[in-house]
């Protein structure tokens, strides 16, 4: 079998402007690229497939809030950068677990990245109170929401596709359904703070 | 209510930038006098951000899940898991050296096998079959068939090509020996110690025993006495006294010796092997124990080494005896089962037994 052409490794600037440009394709290179490293990285400390698959995808996603936040300047590699992000998210991941840390078997070099993994964090929690508000927010409700913050769809088309017989009417639920998901955002929030 | 309902919508104009410049001069100077809308203002930009963000995420991590579906993990692991990375290198690396060294292996081992005569080394080589070749006095067909002309003797005086020895299994006239003693025989006559000779036909032969059956058929031979000997049916015990009576030369000659071991040739269970000095021509002549039973047919002996001598054991001579149709024989062969020389001295028990030993002569 003649393996499709193997997207080459994409030079950092590549992908830095792939990021910007949000750019499938070089998505698509960047995990293929450097997949295969974190495999072999949690492979051969304990952990299985699908941990790699999880350790790998949240350190893009911690390389792409860092790019779009127009941080990351070239002077690490993005190899090295990746590697490290995977390698702390995997030790944490296995202290919490309580498994047997040891030695990790390293592969590549490595640099201190808290200060990204903190942001994250901070960033992973937003993300995991907005799924939870958007949640208990419910139909129809949430895909108004969705539609018009995230999908970025004009009020005419939520309009037609709900069928609502003027855009006012549909101003008005929307902002119900805004008000609401501020209120369960902020009262999940809240809650977590007084904890 | 109504109004922050309309100050929001407001607020979201201004941030898509959907007023008019007019309008958004209007609201920049609101913002400015009134630190409360500018507050609510902030506030929405930040939670639209962040509902943004939301789902930036997750349409990242939805592509991702589809390039990983696209991934073949089993081959990647493969890949990446060092300890096989390794071994699939090397192997790969090596294995044309690693099958030349094999092949050569091979062709030194089979060469020096070849050259120390391992695989010649067979049954033929050691073993030597005690038939007599007499060449002495080569004579032509001519020579043959004037004697025959000349005077009608009661067996040709050739001395034969060929001579074994063979004693008698029945007083009627059947008489066994080994088989390669007559084996591509165009004639067989034998011959007793008062020098008569008498026809012979093969009655069977068994090649894996090595014992051939013959019965004379010659009109001079008159029935013999009774049979002074008996066959023994069990396994003789080591180091037991035998001695055997043949022919290595014309004349018989007695050999003495004792049973050396259970096993023939190269572990053959056929035979005995036993220390007694044997030649060429006492080839089916008798084994017999101090009691006078028959324990085993001498066949040869190991030419490198000495005193190793082989005798098939009676059980296969009786076990072959057990394995002749019955149509092939014309008078019915009955085995001597008593034993008359067991109270003798073996002076007289080879005396007695000298009249059923017969040369076999091979034409």
């Amino acid at each position: 079998m003649s393996k499709e052409i193997k997207s080459s490794v994409p030079t950092d600037r590549e992908v830095v402007f792939g990021i910007l440009n949000d750019s499938k394709d070089m998505l698509n290179r960047l995990y293929k690229s450097y997949f295969p490293m974190v495999l072999q990285l949690v492979l051969t400390n304990n952990g299985n497939e699908d941990d790699a698959k999880d350790i790998f995808q949240e350190s893009v996603i911690v390389l792409y809030n860092r790019v779009k936040a127009g941080k990351f300047e070239l002077n690490s590699k993005l190899k090295t950068f990746i590697y490290s992000v995977c390698r702390r998210l995997w030790l944490k991941r296995l202290s919490q677990q309580s498994r047997n840390i040891g030695n990790v078997k390293d592969f590549e070099d490595f640099l201190s990245v808290d200060e990204d993994l903190e942001q994250h964090e901070e960033k992973d929690k937003q993300f995991k109170q907005m799924e939870h508000a958007l949640k208990l927010l419910g139909e129809p409700c949430r895909t108004i929401i969705e539609d018009y913050y995230i999908q970025n769809r004009s009020m005419q088309e939520i309009c037609e596709k709900f069928g609502y017989t003027n855009a006012d009417n549909a101003k008005t639920q929307k902002y119900k359904c805004l008000q609401r998901l501020k209120k369960y955002f902020f009262r999940h929030n809240n809650l977590k703070n007084e904890e | 209510m109504k109004s922050d309902l309309e100050l929001t919508n407001q607020i979201e104009a201004y941030l898509r930038g959907e007023l008019s410049s007019a309008e958004q001069a209007e609201f920049d100077q609101l913002r400015a006098s009134n630190p409360d809308i500018d507050h609510k203002v902030v506030e929405h930009q930040n939670f639209t951000k962040q509902l943004s963000e939301y789902g930036n995420r997750r349409q990242l991590a939805a592509n991702m899940d589809a390039i990983h579906q696209q991934l073949d993990i089993i081959g990647l692991k493969d890949e990446v898991l060092p300890k096989t990375v390794q071994i699939r290198n090397l192997w790969k690396k090596y294995r044309v050296n690693t099958a030349i060294a094999a092949s050569i292996a091979m062709i030194a081992v089979l060469s020096t096998m070849l050259s120390t005569g391992y695989f010649s080394k067979t049954i033929s080589t050691n073993y030597s079959a005690l038939r007599r070749e007499i060449n002495n006095i080569k004579r032509s067909q001519n020579a043959l068939i004037k004697n025959i002309n000349n005077k009608p003797v009661k067996g040709p005086s050739d001395p034969g090509h060929f001579g074994g020895t063979g004693f008698a299994l029945s007083s009627n006239g059947y008489v066994v020996t080994n088989y390669h003693v007559i084996k591509d025989a165009d004639s067989v006559y034998i011959q007793n110690t008062k020098g008569e000779s008498f026809k012979v036909k093969q009655v069977y032969v068994d090649p894996a025993y090595d014992i051939a059956v013959l019965q004379i058929v010659d009109p001079n031979f008159k029935t013999l006495p009774s049979l002074p000997y008996s066959f023994k049916k069990a396994t003789s015990d080591l180091g037991e006294n035998v001695y055997t009576i043949g022919f290595p030369r014309d004349d018989q000659v007695i050999g003495k010796g004792y049973l050396s071991s259970r096993t023939g040739y190269d572990g053959d269970s056929v035979a005995y092997q036993v220390d007694i000095p044997v030649n060429p021509g006492n080839s089916g002549g008798p084994l017999l124990d101090n009691r006078g039973n028959i324990i085993g047919i001498i066949s040869g002996k190991q030419t490198q080494s000495d005193g190793a001598a082989f005798a098939i054991k009676s059980k296969y001579l009786l076990k072959a005896l057990e394995a002749i149709p019955k149509d092939l024989l014309e008078d019915k062969l009955v085995l001597n089962k008593k034993n008359t020389l067991s109270n003798l001295s073996p002076t007289d028990q080879i005396k007695k037994l000298q009249d059923y030993i017969f040369m076999v002569k091979v034409y």
